[in-house]
């Protein structure tokens, strides 16, 4: 199927939707966390596809090329819209104040062991892009760490300290919002 | 230079901590969080952030509309390519 689409039958392409659409939808919409910008992007992700497809030669996984130019075009559009302006190499490598605030733990600020699912969510969508696309990649969709370092050019180490980095973050944000929600 | 991994200060622990974690290892038999509340704690609230990413969004359909855009896009773009 994947020669088909490549030898530009449409019928192929067609089969490639059906099959890899959940996938790149589901990174979309929670990159962005907005159904009809995800819908855009989507449809950008695959005019993408349908235009690169052809020079895929098979050097890493299909699904692997696939995400990598779907995260491609949802970072373009997350610079484009300057919400949250950091690049790929920003988010491989991001300046010191972007890091977490604070790493120690203290047992009286420990989680109690359920973190309730709204307020995860919303955490990670308050993470930088760069964080919350690593985040998303390894923790949500299961990738390991060597094929996140293949999607976004960057090495094994960074991809695992940028995750490390990301958990510290979500865990200061939901100690720290009931204390803010309740002012 | 080898490390006593028994001697390590929190801030030592918590530097080896993302490839510690990324590697796979099991973390929670280090030594430091054997004697350490505070990194215990730490490694705790990690693992409980890992693992309600889990339950985080679930995969969902994109709308059958969907794909009919983007065919019309690519009969677009083949109008334009074969109007060169």
């Amino acid at each position: 199927m994947l020669a088909r689409a490549q030898a530009g039958d449409h019928s192929a392409f067609a089969q490639l939707y059906s099959l890899h659409k959940r996938r790149i939808y589901s990174l979309c919409l929670r990159m962005v966390g907005n159904i009809a910008e995800a819908e855009d992007l989507t449809q950008e992700a695959f005019l993408q596809l349908h235009r690169k497809i052809a020079t895929f030669r098979g050097d890493s996984a299909f699904s692997t090329w696939r995400h990598r130019l779907a995260i491609n075009v949802v970072l373009m559009q997350l610079r484009k819209k300057a919400l949250n302006q950091i690049s790929l190499d920003e988010a491989m490598d991001p300046a010191p104040e972007e890091g977490p605030g604070r790493s120690f733990g203290a047992p009286d600020l420990t989680l109690s062991g359920t973190i309730d699912r709204l307020a995860l969510e919303r955490a990670v969508g308050d993470l930088p892009a760069g964080y919350r696309l690593i985040f998303i990649l390894h923790d949500v969709e299961g990738y390991e760490h060597n094929e996140i370092a293949s999607m976004l050019e960057c090495s094994i180490g960074n991809s695992k300290s940028q995750l490390h980095k990301a958990r510290l973050k979500l865990r200061d944000a939901l100690h720290i919002r009931p204390k803010q929600e309740a002012q | 230079m080898i490390v006593d991994r028994n001697q390590l200060s929190c801030a030592e622990f918590q530097a080896q901590l993302p490839e510690l974690i990324g590697s796979g290892e099991n973390a929670a038999i280090h030594p430091h969080i054997q004697s350490c509340e505070l990194c215990r704690a730490l490694l705790a609230d990690l693992e409980t952030i890992a693992e309600a990413a889990r339950q985080l969004f679930p995969i969902v359909e994109p709308p059958d509309k969907l794909w009919e855009q983007i065919e019309s896009a690519i009969r677009q773009e083949r109008a334009v390519h074969e109007g060169c």
